[in-house]
């Protein structure tokens, strides 16, 4: 298949396996224009909001924040700071709850704001940044927290880092989740920010093409996006067909370069760098103004929210704020999704604060997404197998995760399936797939940790071993060398003796006692009757009458002396 | 604001275990109604015999193993079953042989296994195997289709005959029962007559038996309304046919006298209805795709080696039993390039 990428320039593009015709319900959230949210009475900042090592607060409670002032970080290589979304007063760092599948608390600095929206003295912008070196434009993006906010939220900087030529750039603006609109709302509001983040990005990379993909349901975006590109050299935007999970990193580097990246790898290894197209824009904002991530846009978005729409958030902002300041709920809100209804998760409450990665909040009414009815048995149709993305065999998997036969399941290549959530969706059966599969990696996770680990006691073990067998043979060679010592010296002693005359003479009398000793034992021996085993019935017999005899004898030589009496 | 979690994706889902088995019994329809047209009340009442006694067992086995009983009939898997397993016999087969073998398929094919999904074995064709190989004049006493019947029975005496074995007056089973065309056509090649010499008789149609053939039309449309509506995938009637059709063509360019015309075999006995509805069932076919093509291509070569050289006149029965054996081994060695492993073909 071939598209148009820009004026003149076709593109070919390949197809990946499977995948899905959702309904998009995406007009649900672009029917208004985007809102900006104001700033609530607390902020709360997770210390993690990325893959990685979290970052360690850098205030303390009482203290005065400025906007944008850096309030965390950690000196780790994978990890990212964390910056004041306002100005205001941190009024705590203490556990919270977070979104994150669990429901777990994790530690959050709380910043009250003071209203002012001061900003903090920010880095110089690098307006010109073709003249930069990449090193410091990776430490500008670095410092400024960017990660994916498609969801992914690794670290952009380390990604910005592949130690290998790449060919293409790719800017992801796919957005194929269904109900998600933040990325086409950027796109078409600040499409000059996007192809700003492209053009540094590509400058850093040193890519011979960047590609800015979008699903082809986004018309306004591609204009949007067409008309910022002008006449820019090695940048294309390219219209891909809609079809989930184009916007999976994997699945879209194989729709624009035909090329698959291997099992547990990375998309460099294929000469490929992928960013969504909202890490593109805050890198745009962190190079040419200077100003760090302390804001996104997110999808509001679902039946059950009285005021859907895309709105521009302040990092920390509690979800059930953002919503009230939305207009609220209405009809029965039966559950709260992170991210999209494919692959986001149910938040157990909306008391959690919206962080980096944080693209969407869908709160579907029951009707709109009903409770799946109870699984039945597997019919083995395949149908799971026909949309899989991977090109996997879920039901197979299925089967073995079932069974808790992590190695089958491992052989039926568990480790590459993305939870994209294909399976689920047209299982007849209703099995949730995916969530067997979540189990059995995790499983897998925790076997290989405990094999790990006695693998680790075990070389101890075995070290263990070697270190007092190599001791012992010390030991052992010292007292040898100690007795050759011993050995080679009594020449040397003969020349002492006449020296030593009393030394001499006390060791001539244990030398003595102990020829005594010996002698003694050897007379004792000598006594004891010999020979005395195996002896035939007649020998024995023999030596019964003989000793008799010997002893009759005996008693009459004791008896004799009385006789006189 | 509380809220309630489940697994990822949230979605409502787009089909249905049930769904998928009505559209099965949907696309039988066809077919049933034209072998109650050609065979007469026998049939209508195999198939209701069947659909209950089916319902009957399977209703028994789960309250005996403490599940709930209503969710496993409202998945109609054993009706399916029944339908099966009640177009593959003879219209004027007992009563009793029809329930024990539902008795055989859906307790000791099906549920002893686990129920749905668990059976390794097609239950329609294991019991149909069952019946044929106990009681083989029985499962072999076909009535000829009415365009060639001298005697036509009553829905009454056929109710008669199939309950106490009655026949009305003077008629005696020879009567009223017929040689298959595929039966006709296996004695008498064994009697080393020429086909065209068969041909001669009023038992033949364009390329099967007379009538026959019609059912196996119809079935077809069904089988292809599934294909359109992906109830079945295309792989594996496709293979079968193919499979049975080029078995049948290279014998036929050998010898067109001794071996019958390649679409004798498609529209002769069960394969239209095997190709469609029995080899595909999802549970005990292979699940891979190029798998599909194996399994399918392997029922229509045996299904041509044992019609013609094995003991049975019809084979579709023991060709799907013999691959539902070989399905999971089949199935582990086509197992698709997954993502990121291996080559990649576009470079």
């Amino acid at each position: 298949m071939y598209v148009e990428s820009k004026k003149g320039k076709t593109r070919e593009l390949w197809r990946f396996h499977g995948g899905l015709h959702l309904p998009e319900r995406k007009a649900l959230s672009l029917q208004h224009p985007l809102q900006y949210a104001t700033l609530p009475d607390r902020l709360i900042l997770p210390l993690q909001q990325h893959i990685g090592i979290p970052a360690q607060p850098m205030v303390s409670p009482g203290e005065h924040v400025l906007k944008g002032q850096m309030i965390a970080s950690s000196p780790a290589p994978v990890t990212s700071p964390i910056h004041a979304s306002t100005s205001g007063t941190v009024v705590e760092v203490g556990e919270h709850f977070i979104p994150h599948p669990s429901g777990l608390t994790d530690i959050c600095i709380v910043i009250e704001p003071d209203g002012e929206d001061r900003w903090a003295d920010l880095p110089e912008p690098i307006t010109d940044f073709h003249s930069a070196d990449a090193r410091s434009l990776r430490q500008r993006i670095r410092d400024a927290g960017i990660v994916g906010m498609g969801g992914a939220t690794f670290p952009a900087a380390i990604k910005l880092n592949p130690g290998k030529p790449i060919q293409t750039l790719i800017i992801n603006g796919a957005e194929c989740e269904p109900y998600i609109t933040c990325d086409d709302r950027l796109m078409r509001d600040f499409s000059e920010r996007v192809m700003n983040g492209a053009r540094i990005l590509q400058y850093m990379l040193q890519s011979e093409e960047c590609l800015i993909a979008i699903e082809d349901n986004k018309s306004e975006a591609i204009l949007a996006m067409f008309e910022a590109l002008r006449d820019e050299e090695n940048i294309e935007v390219v219209r891909i067909p809609t079809i989930y999970p184009s916007g999976g990193e994997k699945q879209l580097i194989r729709i624009l370069t035909g090329r698959e990246v291997p099992t547990s790898g990375l998309p460099a290894q294929v000469g490929v760098i992928c960013h969504n197209v909202a890490t593109a824009a805050a890198i745009a904002d962190a190079v040419l103004e200077g100003k760090p991530l302390i804001s996104r846009l997110v999808t509001l978005t679902g039946e059950g929210l009285s005021k859907p729409g895309n709105y521009e958030t302040p990092l920390g902002i509690l979800a059930s704020d953002l919503i009230a300041q939305a207009g609220g709920y209405q009809g029965r809100p039966q559950q709260l999704i992170m991210g999209g209804p494919m692959m986001g998760f149910d938040l157990t409450t909306d008391q959690v604060p919206i962080t980096k990665g944080a693209n969407c909040l869908l709160c579907p009414t029951a009707e709109e997404i009903p409770r799946p009815e109870p699984a039945r048995a597997c019919i083995r149709c395949g149908r799971c197998a026909d949309v899989c993305p991977a090109n996997l065999l879920p039901q197979q998997m299925y089967w073995y995760s079932k069974a808790k036969d992590l190695e089958k399941v491992q052989d039926y290549n568990l480790f590459d399936c993305i939870e994209c959530g294909c399976c689920s969706h047209v299982c007849p059966s209703h099995i949730p797939l995916v969530q067997y599969y979540r189990y059995a990696k995790a499983e897998s996770w925790a076997q290989e940790q405990e094999r790990r680990e006695s693998e680790r006691a075990k070389q101890r073990h075995d070290f263990r071993v070697s270190r007092l067998k190599r001791l012992e043979a010390e030991r052992k060679a010292k007292l040898r060398k100690k007795k050759e010592a011993l050995k080679n010296k009594p020449p040397a002693k003969k020349a002492q003796v006449s020296k030593e005359g009393d030394d001499k003479d006390a060791k001539q009398a244990v030398i003595e006692a102990a020829m005594k000793r010996a002698a003694e034992k050897k007379a004792k021996q000598q006594l004891a009757p010999k020979n005395i085993e195996n002896l035939t019935a007649a020998q024995q017999a023999q030596i019964e009458a003989v000793d008799k005899r010997r002893m009759a004898t005996n008693q009459e030589k004791q008896r004799k002396p009385e006789q006189p009496d | 604001m509380e809220f309630h979690t489940l697994s990822s994706p949230h979605t409502k889902r787009v089909n249905r275990v049930d769904k998928v088995m009505l559209q099965v019994v949907l696309a039988l329809i066809p077919g049933i109604t034209a072998m109650i047209f050609y065979f007469g009340w026998g049939v209508l009442i195999n198939v209701v015999l069947a659909c209950l006694s089916a319902v009957a067992f399977e209703a028994m086995v789960i309250r005996l193993r403490k599940r709930p009983v209503m969710p496993v009939l409202f998945d109609l898997s054993a009706i399916v079953t029944a339908l099966l397993f009640a177009v593959a016999i003879p219209p004027l087969l007992p009563w009793w042989l029809v329930v024990m073998g539902m008795a055989f398929a859906i307790i000791m094919v099906k549920q002893m296994y686990g129920g749905l999904g668990y059976n390794p074995f097609n239950p329609a064709m294991a019991a149909y195997v069952l019946l044929l190989i106990s009681y083989p004049v029985e499962m072999t006493s076909w009535m000829p289709p009415y365009l060639l019947a001298e005697h036509q029975l009553t829905l009454s005496q056929i109710l008669a005959f199939k309950l106490s074995g009655i026949l009305p007056g003077e008629l005696t089973l020879d009567a009223i029962t017929m040689a298959t065309p595929l039966d006709q056509m296996r004695t008498n090649l064994d009697l080393n007559q020429m086909i065209s010499e068969i041909r001669l008789s009023p038992l033949w149609g364009d390329f099967g038996g007379l009538g026959w053939e019609w059912i196996g039309n119809w079935f077809l449309m069904g089988g292809i309304w599934m294909v359109y509506k992906r109830t079945i995938t295309w792989q594996i009637p496709l293979a079968f046919l193919t499979g049975l059709v080029s078995m049948a063509t290279i014998f036929w360019l050998f010898d067109a006298e001794s071996f019958p015309f390649p679409l004798f075999h498609v529209f002769s006995g069960g394969v239209i209805l095997g190709a469609f509805f029995i080899a595909t069932d999802p549970v005990t076919a292979c699940t891979t795709r190029a798998g599909q093509l194996i399994y399918g291509a392997a029922i229509g070569v045996l299904v041509y080696l044992i019609r013609t050289w094995g003991g049975y006149p019809d084979a579709v029965a023991f060709a799907v039993l013999l691959m539902n054996m070989a399905a999971p081994t089949i199935d582990y060695y086509t197992r698709p390039r997954t993502y990121g492993h291996g080559e990649v073909k576009s470079e």
